[in-house]
């Protein structure tokens, strides 16, 4: 089962990297969608995916699934929420602002137009 | 009580919080700020003497036991770079005071600094890898509100740059965890390193080591990962700037170094030699970017880059003289770069530009600022008096006592190269004829001098001081060089 999850997120990290490296804004940003949805899927598969109950104590069974990565990955969904909010806010922005989306065409070394 | 460990977070944390209420009232606003920086500046000035008197103080969250639950470890290490960040926050807000602007104040400028300062604060005194990454995030969150407050055109263009490179290295971040959790079934630094010390550092281990490298080498811009730095930082204000040239790139520093001294210490030959290489290559591009450029904020952000390689090779050559030659650049560097960024804004100020060509004679009319630039510049080079000299002769010692002739040469001779491209600044604004008469400058520097100063006078006393500042950096460098002193005090055996 973990050899088929690593190679799901290792497929997620090919589409993340490939999207990450296109011009649209647009499709780099759904590229860190991807690519934060393949490192969740990693620390749920490098925790281990034995089988137990579900980590609640009224389950009362012998065995339960490790926690500990749970709690991280909520931690780490809600980061990336704000932050991809803010990126798609700051996108939204830059197209008003700026006219374009392209990323070839946001380049420029002068600072004091 | 050792409660005074958790205080440096919870006063900007708090400050933070309380400054959103008020964001129309600017006047409640600079005060609130400015005293909570202050009670800052006094707590981890006391958190300094407390750790030097007792020793690595913790504080167990919750009271659970590590590595259960998260510790938060004040070592003399930390405990330095605390104090450091506390002076460059408060510094920077009395400069942002006559600098930012109406416009930017009323929307939560204050606020964001405050969080800003938390996420330092906080990664600079964790004691889990996780917390780390959370700290990272509160910093790096707060230095994209930094970097894209104003919305002028070039600040979105290059905030958007800045922000998705900081979402891959996060991500890479989350990667690694995920990878060292697998391994070591464990988050805690004192429980990792402890366990590792154990069972081995196998090959997977040292991987790992290599891609904590790469994460923290893209927040702390390395070769060849400092690509985003000189397009972002030149974006935003320059009190902004001053902020994350001082504060961003040296928690990626003190990452690597806190990961390179505490946990995977068992393989020096392949990570050490990596990391020495790639300081080496750091310093190179750096001081070509520095000499490249006529514009004066790109010339200072090299130099950043310059001092990152120098304090990694301090960190590389791992013994004594090399981690205590590195403490002190890394505590020289914040104070001055921070420094040399408020500089650059005041001279930007009067003359409304950054190109050196289009400035000159600007000793006449500002003497003043003219010499605090100067004593700045010849401390970035390390000249004997000032703060950078003994933290540059200590590495570049360390790198003669593990045997690294050729690269500590070439930390010696960056100098020269330092040197050279801060004083073309000194020689081609300062002196030479005047360009803009008094009455056609483009702004006064009213209130920007103040705390620039109060850095210029704290990096001479740093210099002149260092009998006095010894004994701390000795035991800073001893924690750091033995890792069992970290791991008894966390684990309490």
């Amino acid at each position: 089962m973990e050899i088929l999850m690593a190679i799901v997120s290792g497929l997620l990290f090919m589409a993340a990297t490939y999207l990450m490296l296109s011009k649209s804004l647009l499709r780099i940003i759904i590229g860190t969608g991807l690519l934060s949805h393949g490192a969740h899927l990693l620390i749920l598969t490098m925790g281990g995916l034995k089988k137990g109950a579900a980590p609640l104590l009224g389950e009362e069974a012998s065995s339960y699934v490790d926690p500990l990565p749970q709690a991280l990955i909520l931690t780490a969904i809600v980061i990336s929420f704000g932050v991809t909010s803010f990126l798609l806010v700051l996108a939204y922005r830059a197209y008003q602002e700026l006219g374009s989306d392209d990323m070839d065409q946001l380049r420029g070394n002068d600072h004091n137009e | 009580m050792n409660n005074i460990v958790m205080l440096p977070l919870i006063v900007p944390l708090l400050a933070g919080i309380l400054l959103i209420f008020f964001n129309k009232y600017i006047t409640i606003q600079k005060w609130m700020s400015v005293i909570a920086s202050l009670i800052a500046v006094i707590i981890s000035f006391l958190l300094v003497l407390n750790v030097r008197e007792n020793g690595i103080l913790t504080v167990e969250i919750g009271s659970w036991a590590p590595p259960y639950g998260i510790v938060f470890v004040a070592d003399m290490f930390s405990s330095l770079l605390v104090l450091t960040t506390s002076i460059i926050g408060l510094t920077s807000i009395l400069f942002a005071f006559h600098s930012i602007g109406d416009e930017r104040e009323r929307f939560y400028f204050y606020p964001a600094v405050q969080f800003l300062l938390t996420g330092v604060t906080g990664a600079f005194l964790t004691g889990d890898i996780f917390n780390l990454f959370v700290f990272f995030e509160v910093m790096l969150m707060s230095s994209y509100v930094l970097i894209v407050l104003g919305g002028t055109k070039p600040q979105l263009r290059e905030s958007i740059k800045y922000i998705i490179v900081n979402i891959f290295s996060s991500a890479l971040f989350v990667i690694t965890v995920a990878y060292l959790y697998a391994v070591t079934g464990t988050l805690n630094m004192a429980d990792l390193s402890q366990i590792i010390s154990e069972n081995g550092q196998t090959g997977i281990l040292t991987v790992i080591a290599i891609l904590f490298l790469v994460v923290f080498g893209m927040k702390g811009a390395i070769f060849p990962l400092y690509f985003w730095m000189p397009g972002s930082y030149q974006a935003p204000p320059a009190v902004v700037t001053a902020l994350f040239g001082a504060l961003l790139t040296k928690v990626g520093v003190y990452s690597i170094t806190r990961v390179y001294t505490l946990i995977f210490i068992h393989d020096t030959g392949y990570t050490h030699q990596i990391l020495a290489w790639l300081s080496v290559l750091t310093i190179l591009f750096g001081v070509i970017g520095a000499v490249a450029y006529w514009d004066i904020e790109k010339i200072v952000i090299y130099n950043i880059i310059v001092a990152v390689g120098v304090i990694l090779f301090g960190v590389a050559v791992f013994n004594s003289p090399g981690i205590e030659g590195a403490i002190y650049y890394l505590i020289h560097d914040m104070i001055i770069k921070g420094a040399l960024f408020m500089l650059t804004g005041a001279m930007i100020v009067i003359t409304g530009t950054s190109d050196l060509r289009k400035m000159g004679g600007l000793l006449k009319n500002h003497p003043l600022l003219a010499w605090m630039f100067f004593i700045a510049a010849i401390a970035l080079a390390g000249i004997p008096p000032l703060s950078g000299f003994v933290g540059k002769l200590k590495i570049v010692q360390g790198g003669f006592e593990a045997g690294e002739y050729v690269f500590a040469l070439f930390v010696l001779l960056s100098s020269l190269l330092v040197l050279y491209s801060i004083m073309k600044i000194f020689i081609n604004g300062f002196w030479g004829e005047v360009k803009l008469a008094k009455e056609q400058e483009k702004g006064s520097t009213k209130g920007l001098l103040f705390p620039i100063a109060v850095l210029i006078a704290l990096s001479i006393a740093f210099g002149v001081g260092t009998e006095a500042v010894a004994p701390y950096i000795t035991q800073a460098a001893e924690t750091l060089l033995d890792p069992s002193i970290y791991i008894q005090a966390v684990l309490k055996e």
